[in-house]
């Protein structure tokens, strides 16, 4: 049986699920209730001066009837006194000692009064910091949140303020909303960081509405750009936090895009110690972690993983330069009869979006009937065939597109083509001649 | 048609109840949630299977961006008979049946319903879509108001043609107004779509029948093409003894009247018998039943597995509590006063096995049973109405009453095309469709051509 209990910076965490700083995270009331349905640990909705909200706050974008795959939102920190915000962590740490309690933080950058709220926090029995350098909206404004975490100096010297006064551990949170994230987590780790949290949320404008052109969120007929999070965002998380473990010695928090364990085993297989959830509590609540430690379990027992550890940054070697990567191995697209359904998207999309390696099902005069079968033998209700589709395997060059487009699992698979031709890369066919990206003055 | 005994009257509320929308519409976010569900394929088989090659994906994608406008006109641009069609085609052995949604062991998009919801935004709204096209010069009569002729006409009149309808009916629309089950389509809904036609600049004159209102000899000579779109004509008779009485019918009459009468004023009996095991069958017992029948009974000669009604419609009847009497046939109506009382039947046996609608059936003497009824309808097919052109030079009237006509719709008569029931001998408003407007196309290149011109 696995055990998900997770060691972050000599602390326990029982299980590498915490909620992330946001609006689940408002009260001792959430954070209770979603340590009773199963999370780890929790990052206190961020901790400052109050600040006062606009209304409207969050806008999504749907796909295809499916709601939020992309949330956005332009709430800022705390809008309730810091000492509420502290009374009810002493509260919460109370009445669930086993669980963790990390305080966010986020006040102007003033070496004093980051003292302050360190030690203000850690009197509250917060098990741990994390340092808002990430909120892209509003408090950037302030010269807080991201206006911090965008330049490595500032994120530097403001983790190193905090390390100054705190003992339990600092967690700085990185903007993704940067040129390199790395040059921002390794002055994070300069400053003393004990890990590093990514990603906070993307700068964003999520929509415009055609008819009073107010973009979305809409304040009053205005908006603003504000942090993209939830499904959509999952692969660029991971990319950075990928990036991330492999420029800092330091342990990471997976932020963005987590809904499910694979998710969070995807995060932590690129080198997350824990993973952070925000807009899937926000969509279904609290109780998705049941799932989220149910299906982890499974798929660490399966696998004979007894803890996280087991499997922790496995994938992250495999990330590499892409002049590292074989230009010897080949692959091809598969069809399988039986499964073809007909729709012929793949056909279209390599014929109009790839590379003309797939032949469309001939269709005869009376366009009722074709050629080819799913070798069902059975005709559909209409009396026709299934059109399947060819793949011009001596054309294709493996892309995987059609794979991708094909609404039917399984059918189209990609198969390798054993060509005899021992590994070779871009760097070892150019001598390792990388050559340079920048443009030359001249 | 006096009956011994009629059905009790309903309330009008049960009524509407009873002939509510089978598939009622789709409201917006119904549309979009299963217009999200079209997977948009490429060379789309439900396209292939319509007969009028409505672009499906197109217009299905164009409901799921908010663009309703544009989807009923990529409907309306194949098929202008869109919005019936949505109702009453059989989607399930045409678009849907092709749906590769169900290969994939999924339920097929709705495509008549979404079909059905964006034509009725146009419609609804009053929004034009199409325009007559530049006069041409030319004329064209379309002998008969149905699908067929609609049709017709509105591909010629946007191309420029001067076209007039010419139908002996009261209300235009022949079977989409008359003929199509009261649950699937009313009347007014086909009128509808008919004034979208007259939009376009097609003249519509009811009441006029060929050879008996104007000749066909006139309209060749008055018009530049002829479209021959007729229907089919009175239900075929039983010849049996008794036929005669009063609570004997067709089932098209029957059908018309629940569809021009009010339903409370429509002739049923307590007991109907409907003889005959097709499409029109069912919709005699259903709406027999619907119109308050205690007992229906559909009584054919063949079996279960022979009937020609599409299997859904067989279900709706069987759901309607309809009695099935399979190898049975009528042998005589028994009257009392001049009135139906009970119609005798005797059982039947299929040589050869029972399978295949060509094998004998003959009757088991001896075999005979009364079926206790206040009326019976007949439907067992309908006449042709195309004898008045087996006059007309060049048009060949087959055997079965069909007008001969080539792969583009020309009959023998270089002056005269047809489509439709009278070619087709008889099938689904949306192959009339397909067919008018594959005449209209061949009209207008028959036209336009130095040879057609030099004979006008």
């Amino acid at each position: 049986m696995a055990d998900l209990r997770v060691k972050f910076c000599g602390i326990e965490s029982p299980n590498p699920f915490w909620l992330a700083s946001g609006p689940p995270t408002n009260t001792g009331g959430q954070v209770m209730r979603a340590f009773d349905a199963g999370w780890g640990g929790a990052v206190w909705k961020t901790i400052g001066e109050p600040i006062q909200n606009t209304s409207s706050r969050y806008g999504a974008i749907d796909l295809n009837g499916v709601r939020m795959m992309g949330l956005n939102n332009i709430e800022l920190i705390s809008d309730r006194p810091i000492e509420t915000n502290l009374r009810e962590i002493a509260e919460v740490k109370k009445r669930y000692p086993k669980n963790l309690v990390i305080a966010s933080l986020m006040v102007e950058s003033k070496r004093e009064v980051w003292h302050d709220i360190v030690r203000r926090a850690e009197d509250s029995g917060a098990d741990a910091l994390e340092l808002n350098f990430g909120c892209p909206h509003g408090m950037s404004e302030r010269g807080m949140g991201a206006a911090v975490g965008q330049v490595p100096e500032y994120t530097e010297m403001i983790t190193a303020w905090a390390k100054e006064a705190a003992k339990t551990p600092v967690i700085s949170k990185l903007t993704p909303n940067v040129t390199d994230v790395t040059r921002i987590a390794m002055a994070a780790q300069r400053g003393g960081a004990d890990a590093v949290s990514l990603i906070n949320t993307i700068n964003s404008l999520m929509g415009v509405d055609l008819e009073t052109f107010a973009p979305r969120p809409n304040v009053a007929g205005k908006s603003s750009h504000g942090g993209y999070c939830g499904p959509a965002v999952k692969p660029i998380a991971l990319h950075l936090v990928s990036s991330v473990a492999k420029a800092v010695k330091i342990p990471i928090v997976g932020i963005g895009g987590i809904g499910n364990w694979i998710d969070a085993a995807e995060h932590i297989s690129l080198g997350a110690s824990t993973v952070q959830v925000c807009t899937a509590a926000m969509h279904y609540g609290f109780r998705i972690v049941e799932d989220m430690i149910d299906g982890l379990s499974a798929y660490m027992d399966d696998h004979g993983y007894c803890t996280t550890v087991d499997f922790r940054g496995r994938a992250v070697p495999n990330v590499m330069d892409w002049g590292d990567l074989d230009l010897n191995y080949k692959i091809i697209a598969k069809i399988d009869q039986k499964l073809c359904i007909g729709c012929q998207l793949c056909y279209v999309a390599c014929e109009d979006g790839a590379h003309q390696c797939i032949e469309r099902a001939p269709v005869n005069g009376n366009g009722n009937a074709s050629a080819h079968r799913n070798g069902s033998g059975k005709l559909n209700p209409a009396g026709m065939d299934v059109h399947v589709p060819r793949i011009i395997e001596d054309e294709c060059v493996g892309c995987n597109l059609c794979a991708l487009v094909c609404p039917v699992d399984g059918c189209i698979t990609m198969h390798q083509i054993e060509d005899g031709l021992a590994p070779m890369s871009w760097k070892q066919k150019t001598g390792g001649a990388t050559g340079t990206c920048a443009p030359t003055a001249s | 048609m006096a009956l011994r005994e009629t059905a009790p009257k309903l309330t009008d509320e049960q009524y509407e109840q009873n002939f509510a929308d089978i598939t009622p519409p789709l409201n917006a976010r119904q549309a979009a949630v299963e217009a999200a569900r079209c997977l948009y394929c490429f060379d789309a088989p439900c396209t292939m299977a319509c007969p009028t090659h409505i672009d499906v994906p197109a217009f299905i994608k164009k409901i799921s961006t908010g663009n309703p406008r544009g989807s009923a006109r990529v409907i309306l641009e194949a098929n202008i008979l869109g919005q019936s069609c949505g109702r009453v085609c059989p989607t399930e052995v045409l678009c849907e049946g092709a749906c590769v949604m169900l290969e994939k062991g999924a339920k097929a998009i709705e495509i008549g319903r979404l079909q059905r919801y964006a034509v009725d935004y146009v419609l609804d709204r009053d929004i034009r879509l199409f325009r007559a096209g530049t006069a041409n010069g030319k004329s064209v009569a379309c002998i008969g108001g149905g699908p067929a002729s609609l049709a017709c006409a509105a591909e010629l009149a946007q191309l420029g043609y001067r076209v007039t309808i010419f139908d002996r009916n009261e209300l235009p629309g022949g079977l989409s107004t008359y003929g199509i089950a009261a649950y699937k389509t009313r009347a007014k809904e086909a009128l509808r779509e008919v004034e979208m036609v007259r939009g376009l600049g097609v003249e519509l004159r009811q009441k006029t029948e060929i050879g008996r209102d104007t000749s066909f000899a006139e309209l060749q000579q008055k018009f530049d093409a002829v479209f021959i779109g007729l229907g089919l004509g009175e239900t075929e008779d039983l010849s049996l003894p008794g036929e005669e009485l009063g609570g004997v019918c067709g089932a098209i009459e029957f059908i018309e009247a629940t569809k021009v009468e009010k339903f409370a004023d429509v002739q049923v009996g307590r007991r109907v018998a409907c003889i005959g095991a097709g499409n029109t069958a069912i919709d005699v017992v259903t709406a027999a039943r619907r119109l308050g029948a205690e007992t229906v009974h559909l009584i054919y000669r063949r079996g279960e597995r022979e009937m020609s009604a599409f299997r859904y419609e067989y279900e709706l009847a069987k759901l309607d509590g309809v009695t099935f009497h399979w190898f049975a046939q009528p042998t005589r109506v028994i009257g009392e006063g001049g009135k139906v009382t009970a119609l005798e039947c005797v059982r039947t046996r299929a040589e050869g096995g029972r399978d295949g609608r060509r094998a004998k059936v003959s009757a088991i003497p001896g075999s005979e049973f009364r079926i206790e009824v206040d009326q019976v309808v007949r439907a067992i097919g309908q006449k042709p109405v195309t004898e008045i052109l087996k006059q007309v030079k060049g048009i060949e009237v087959r055997a079965d009453g069909t007008v001969a006509v080539d792969a583009r719709h020309r009959t023998g008569n270089p002056k005269c095309f047809a489509g439709g029931d009278c070619a087709n001998g008889g099938k689904e408003v949306v192959d009339a469709v397909a067919e008018g407007k594959a005449a209209a196309r061949a009209i207008d290149s028959g036209l336009g051509a130095p040879r057609a011109k030099t004979e006008i």
